[in-house]
């Protein structure tokens, strides 16, 4: 699950790391208000940052300076409800604009390939990381924490001589150390500050200082973790959730919504995935991924199929079982059942192999379903009934 | 011989007497599998399936009385990494982990534990193991297979049998079957499987099936093209239409930042020499004309 960035800098914040004072607004009037509060704390200007769940705001035009109150309001009024990515934007998030001395990078991932928490820092920070790791590789520290007891002090330090911060190193290590705890204590799967900056800003005393600040935050968070960490579901952006992906998640379902035409319902990721790239070979284009999850009854067959029928593009729909802890006697009634309750006619597909295979045949044929015998002739058939079932548009 | 379960295989199944745990069991035992004994704790003392397991409180009593040296585990997410670390300190050499939706940063820490122990890990969130005509370990249904000479080893679980059903049609029959897991943190990769096949005596060709996100394909793909020169193989990887950013349903399964995808996956193996079938209907074609007969 990814998190906004005003969240994911709370997180931050929990672990005791140097975060800068920000507000979220929702309206113009709400972000003039949070920028007359910056400026009168001494800000000489304010950045306003679209809070979206898609990298490139910048590019976008979604992260933007004002230097007064009105002018903040006024830009806050462009970008919220600007399209990013096909994300409109709801909420932008206020803060004073950082004097920035330089940038760097810091991350940590979970690194699949060592079975390790991998820290990674760049000297070279404002940018994708991404881009870094292609263009210049060398120009990554990469730290992998220890497996049982974490990110250790001299792994910390480390890093932070690798980066050239030695004159900032306490303040850096402990940004490192709370980076990975932050990441232990979310279950997080990536906890990633860009940048990470050296700012400077004016003491008590009236003289310049030079400090290290967290002004970007991004962190994804584990879905197989969230149910033993309530407060942290709470974060999920339901602004920019797809209703149909809600719907999906509260039956157990596994659904992502693509572009095509062709619905989609399997049992398994690997065959779901499988059977969407063979109705592309076969000359169509799926209109979802659907994984119904092992074990799948009537009742959760019905769901799958509202959820499919629910995208108005949607002109065949393939069903594609493979019993094996699913019974496919289960899913034939499912879709018997789910049929009967069908507002629109869309030709169907269905093969249904393994567990209880018989008497889903008899079922699906009683009930005059087209049925197919592999999963190659299936793809072809349901891209055939929605090339028919389709008039030139 | 086979590799990870055969006819040495003495199981132990943690989690025998819960719902996933007892239906599995049945078809294990129905199946030929030397399923000695069942763990529950509490339930000590008693017996499953109709009498035919005895159940043990502890996996190291069930070791003690039965010698159970493999164990399959179905204990819900919150306890597996748990029963995984039961079954290493009790002296099982193989664990397969059944169980879905455990916690990356619980599985970093336990397949370090077990590793350290020198136990096998497979899993979790896989189908387990089948050795056709010895045994079956997990969930994958027996009657898809044929005894044979062909090594399976897959991330995923219904496509696997997709694959496997395609095969044994075609009158091609396997050695074992693995299925290694779909999560972002497993016991045993690609690779760890590749390396048994290749010293099994009873396996003489390989197919690898594969899905978008990390790079354990691409890990594979690497070791086979300087040691497996002159086996025959061939794979199939799914997600060649998935989008990027988008976890396709298996926790491991998505591409990030450009990298993990089908195309670059397909390339890696097909520069190790390995035919990649565009269906998995299409992999016994490729395994004949990479010479199985």
């Amino acid at each position: 699950m990814k998190i906004q960035e005003a969240d994911a800098k709370s997180l931050l914040v929990a672990q005791g790391l140097p975060v800068p004072p920000w507000a979220v607004a929702r309206t113009p009037a709400e972000a003039r208000a949070a920028a007359e509060q910056t400026f009168a704390a001494g800000a000489e200007q304010v950045v306003i940052k679209a809070q979206v769940l898609v990298g490139g705001r910048g590019k976008a035009g979604g992260v933007k300076l004002a230097s007064s109150a009105a002018e903040a309001e006024e830009i806050a009024g462009r970008i919220l409800g600007m399209d990013i990515k096909g994300i409109t934007v709801r909420k932008v998030l206020v803060a004073a604009a950082a004097d920035i001395v330089k940038e760097f990078y810091l991350g940590a991932v979970l690194d699949r390939g060592a079975r390790r928490i991998l820290l990674m820092g760049s000297a070279e920070g404002g940018v994708e990381i991404e881009q870094v790791a292609a263009e210049r590789p060398d120009a990554i520290v990469r730290i992998h924490a220890h497996p049982l007891l974490g990110l250790l002090n001299w792994q910390a330090r480390q890093m932070v001589f690798g980066l050239g911060l030695s004159v900032h190193r306490q303040a850096a290590v402990a940004i490192a150390m709370g980076l990975v705890r932050t990441m232990l204590a979310n279950d997080a799967d990536l906890v990633e500050i860009n940048p990470l900056a050296i700012v400077r800003s004016r003491a008590a005393d009236g003289t310049d200082q030079l400090t290290l600040q967290c002004l970007d935050a991004k962190i994804t968070l584990d879905d197989s973790a969230l149910g033993r960490h309530p407060g942290l579901e709470e974060l999920r952006d339901l602004d920019e959730e797809d209703p149909t992906d809600l719907a999906a998640r509260a039956e157990g379902i596994s659904f992502i919504k693509l572009d095509g035409t062709i619905g989609c319902m399997v049992n398994g990721a690997g065959l779901a995935m499988t059977t969407m790239d063979l109705v592309k070979r076969a000359g169509g284009e799926p209109a979802n991924f659907l994984d119904i999850g092992g074990g799948a009854r009537a009742d959760r067959v019905a769901a799958a199929m509202k959820l499919i029928l629910s995208d108005p593009k949607v002109r065949a729909i393939l069903v594609n079982i493979f019993g094996g802890i699913t019974r496919g006697d289960e899913v034939a009634r499912g879709l018997i059942e789910a049929r009967a309750l069908q507002h629109r006619e869309v030709p169907m597909v269905v093969r249904i192999v393994g567990t209880n295979a018989e008497e889903a045949a008899r079922l699906l044929t009683e009930a005059r379903f087209e049925t197919a015998a592999s999963l190659d002739d299936a793809a072809a058939k349901a891209v055939a009934a929605a090339g028919v079932a389709s008039p030139a548009s | 011989m086979s590799i990870l379960v055969g006819r040495e295989t003495r199981l132990v199944v943690q989690g025998i007497t819960g719902r996933e745990g007892e239906f599995h069991s049945r078809a294990m035992l129905d199946y030929g599998t030397p399923l000695v004994a069942g763990v529950t704790p509490g339930k000590g003392g008693q017996s499953a399936l109709d009498g035919r397991v005895p159940v043990f409180d502890t996996v190291a009593e069930a070791v003690q009385q039965t010698g159970a040296n493999t164990s399959c585990i179905y204990v819900p997410a919150a306890g597996a990494p748990d029963a995984i670390l039961e079954a290493a300190g009790a002296g099982i050499g193989t664990v397969i982990c059944i169980t879905e939706g455990i916690p990356a940063l619980d599985m970093l820490t336990t397949v370090e534990a077990v590793a350290q122990a020198g136990v096998r890990l497979i899993g979790p969130n896989c189908p387990g193991a089948t050795s056709p005509g010895q045994a079956k370990v997990g969930i994958i249904p027996g009657s898809i297979h044929r005894a044979g000479r062909v090594g399976v080893v897959s991330r995923s679980g219904t496509l696997t049998y997709e694959a496997v059903q395609a095969m044994t049609d075609a009158g091609i029959g396997q050695s074992t079957c693995v299925g290694i897991g779909g999560d972002p943190i497993i016991g045993t990769t690609f690779l760890d499987i590749l390396r048994l096949f290749a010293e099994d005596p009873e396996t003489d060709a390989i197919v690898l099936i594969g899905e978008i996100g990390g790079a354990a394909e691409e890990a594979a793909a690497t070791w086979a093209a300087e040691h497996l020169r002159g086996v025959p193989m061939a794979a199939f990887i799914a997600g060649r239409t998935a989008p990027e950013g988008k976890r396709m349903g298996h926790a491991g399964a998505i591409i990030s930042g450009g990298a993990g995808t089908a195309a670059g996956k397909v390339a890696a193996l097909e520069e190790a020499g390995i035919r990649v079938a565009a269906s998995p209907t299409e992999i016994p074609a490729l395994l004949r004309a990479a010479g199985v007969s």
